[in-house]
């Protein structure tokens, strides 16, 4: 059971509106243990990020957490006032946001910013910190340390500052991280080099990872288990490979089977017909019904659900949607 | 080989360079010298009527550039661009469907312009059954003319950026990230459009994208750009079976697979270098595993061995002569 760093339960964030109340997060459950790259993949207005904001304490007002709950290690987290959310980011889960250059204020050299973080969490003296702030640029393959580490967050290229960010999450060797497209302004080359960053620290480290994107392909190179959401729900949930290469949910088909392949030639990509429903006009039962090709009376009545694995499709649950 | 007569566009030896030096003052009180980026820099490629040409490469590769160049948005450096067409009828879909769209005007406004532009004798009741026809043709209603583009969803705003290209008939689209906006799911949508409308009227685009699997199903031929230099230009089955440039096999070895993930590999390093100062000879050999004394010096030329197989590499070159030289 300590193995489990991240649990969370039947979470739904919601936000009140004047036009009655959106549910972005609608009852969503799921765990990582201890050296887990767990993947939270769906397309914009999913909830993806909504989820990941969530963890860290962070969603903006009105948005808030209606229900559920989010232990990490065992501590429960999500009813905690800011102040003391404020100690548990950075210290025990660290942030990975898509643009490096809004994690790094531009007008202090990064040594400066990795200091002030490490005395943040932890009690070393200034030099002490400084030496651990060049371990840190090292581990994450920052070439040429000494000079690089009193360098402004400008004369670092794209790739680099995305390395210092990570090397700022990792100050106080939090449990979890939680990356919200972390790749997402990057170059392919570029990308693979993160993403086989991440993994290493993960493996080293025993960090859990959560890895929010859009990008199937960088799930099915990083992350051992998926999640895929729609509209705010989990749609799937299970090890990658058979997410990817047996998906069971006809949203999940329909994604793998629009993405253009590197090897096969098709002459016409597997189209999804219509579009994600807003939030405020989710239909009832399965959110993706008036989309799938599968769809029968159940489907339309009754939300299926999936609590650690699985496909939340009444096809997959009962092979039955009647 | 008969490629000349059938060839829609020419680019013969295209340069663009930007002047980015320090203001006048401070070159005069710091000394700062001028300093000029290359971003198309001495780029050629022919592409035939009715077949799509892709451009990729990471950011900063000026494949964006040419784009511009191609359309007449930016005046060339140096070379030659020659079309073999009516320059009315050469069309451009941009990247981001938010920006390229006037929010103050109704859809059908926006569709109709080229139109009133481009043939302004054409009567009224004309132009409204035209602009009804493309909107249906994209896959709207005819009603969505009266709606502003903030109404729309990414894929709906892309689809209305190709109707208004439509509009005016062309015969050549330049289509620059077309779909890098998009969500996967709309991406495929947008595409089998696109596809679809080129096998209906026989249209030729050049194809701009970073992502190597959208290009794969695009294009007819792929032309792979790096700072500023085609370095591999093969009809897309041979690209992908056989790439001849290490920078080609660079992006097809970092880019995720789906269909057999790479999950142990370890990337190659580097990054790609600055265009200000880019390095001498070949401009690959700092992060090139096969590079020797003579890249550093010379710079490769993409040898005309065959029309639709080229490569700017000395290695490429020592090791494919043989099979390159003849056909």
């Amino acid at each position: 059971m300590t193995d489990t760093v991240l649990d969370v339960r039947n979470l739904r964030v919601e936000f009140p509106t004047r036009h009655g109340t959106l549910t972005a997060v609608d009852d969503i459950s799921l765990t990582i243990k201890r050296g887990e790259i767990l993947g939270i993949v769906g397309e914009s207005g999913a909830g993806k990020s909504m989820t990941g904001m969530a963890i860290l304490g962070l969603l903006e007002p009105p948005g808030r957490i209606a229900s559920g709950s989010i232990h990490l290690s065992g501590d429960r987290i999500d009813a905690l006032d800011d102040r003391a959310m404020q100690s548990i980011r950075g210290r025990r889960i660290g942030a990975i946001f898509q643009d490096p250059l809004t994690s790094l204020n531009p007008l202090f050299r990064v040594g400066d910013q990795l200091v002030e973080t490490i005395r943040l969490h932890t009690d070393l003296t200034k030099s002490q910190a400084r030496t651990r702030a060049k371990d840190l640029m090292r581990e994450v393959g920052i070439p040429a340390v000494d000079e690089r580490i009193d360098n402004y967050p400008h004369q670092f290229s794209g790739g680099m500052r995305q390395r210092i960010v990570i090397a700022l999450a990792l100050c106080a060797e939090p449990e979890l991280i939680v990356a919200d497209e972390p790749t997402t302004a990057l170059d392919v080359s570029i990308q693979a080099q993160i993403t086989a960053l991440l993994k290493r620290l993960c493996r080293d480290r025993g960090t859990a990872v959560m890895l929010v994107t859009h990008d199937m392909g960088v799930i099915a190179e990083t992350a051992d288990r998926v999640a895929v959401m729609y509209a705010g729900r989990l749609a799937e949930l299970g090890a990658v490979e058979d997410v990817v290469r047996r998906p069971q949910h006809p949203y999940t088909v329909g994604l793998m089977g629009s993405i253009p392949s590197l090897r096969k030639d098709v002459a016409e990509l597997q189209m999804i017909p219509g579009s994600m429903p807003r939030l405020n006009a989710i239909p009832q039962g399965c959110a993706f019904n008036p989309r799938c090709t599968h769809a029968g009376p159940k489907c339309r009545r009754d939300q299926p659900r999936i609590d650690s694995a699985g496909a939340a499709c009444w096809l997959a649950l009962e092979g039955a949607t009647a | 080989m008969n490629i000349r007569p059938n060839a829609i566009l020419e680019v013969d030896a295209l340069e663009r360079r930007f002047d980015v030096s320090a203001p006048w003052l401070n070159r005069m009180i710091e000394g700062k010298p001028r300093r000029t980026l290359r971003a198309v820099d001495g780029v050629d490629f022919v592409i035939q009527r009715g077949q799509t040409l892709a451009l990729v490469g990471e950011s900063g590769c000026g494949k964006s550039t040419i784009a511009k160049l191609v359309t007449g948005l930016h005046p060339p450096s140096g070379g030659k661009i020659r079309f073999n067409g009516d320059p009315d009828r050469m069309q451009m879909i941009f990247q981001d469907p938010f920006a390229s769209l006037n929010p103050r005007w109704r859809v059908g406004r926006i569709i109709a312009e080229p139109l009133r532009t481009l043939r302004p004798e054409t009567p009224a009741e004309r132009v409204a059954a035209r602009v009804d026809e493309l909107l249906r043709t994209v896959g709207l209603a005819a009603a969505d003319g009266l709606k502003f583009p903030h109404e729309f969803s990414g894929g709906q705003r892309q689809r209305i950026s190709i109707a208004r290209a439509l509009a005016g008939e062309p015969e050549f689209l330049v289509c620059d990230e077309p779909t890098s906006a998009l969500d996967v799911s709309v991406q495929a949508q947008v595409l089998n459009l696109m596809k679809k409308l080129q096998k209906d009227m026989g249209l030729t685009y050049l194809f701009i994208s970073h992502d190597l699997s959208v290009v794969r199903h695009m294009a007819d031929v792929i032309a792979v750009m790096y700072l500023g230099r085609i370095v591999e230009i093969q009809p897309t089955a041979d690209l992908f079976a056989s790439p001849l440039h290490p920078y080609t096999r660079l992006l097809l070895d970092t880019i995720p697979d789906l269909d057999a993930p790479k999950r142990d590999r370890a990337p190659m390093g580097g990054e790609v270098p600055s265009p200000v100062s880019p390095p001498s000879g070949c401009s690959f050999h700092p992060r090139c595993p096969l590079a020797f004394d003579r890249c550093k010096r010379e710079r490769p030329e993409r040898r005309a061995q065959v029309h639709e197989r080229r490569v700017a590499c000395f290695a490429a070159e020592a090791t494919s002569t043989g099979e390159t030289t003849d056909t």
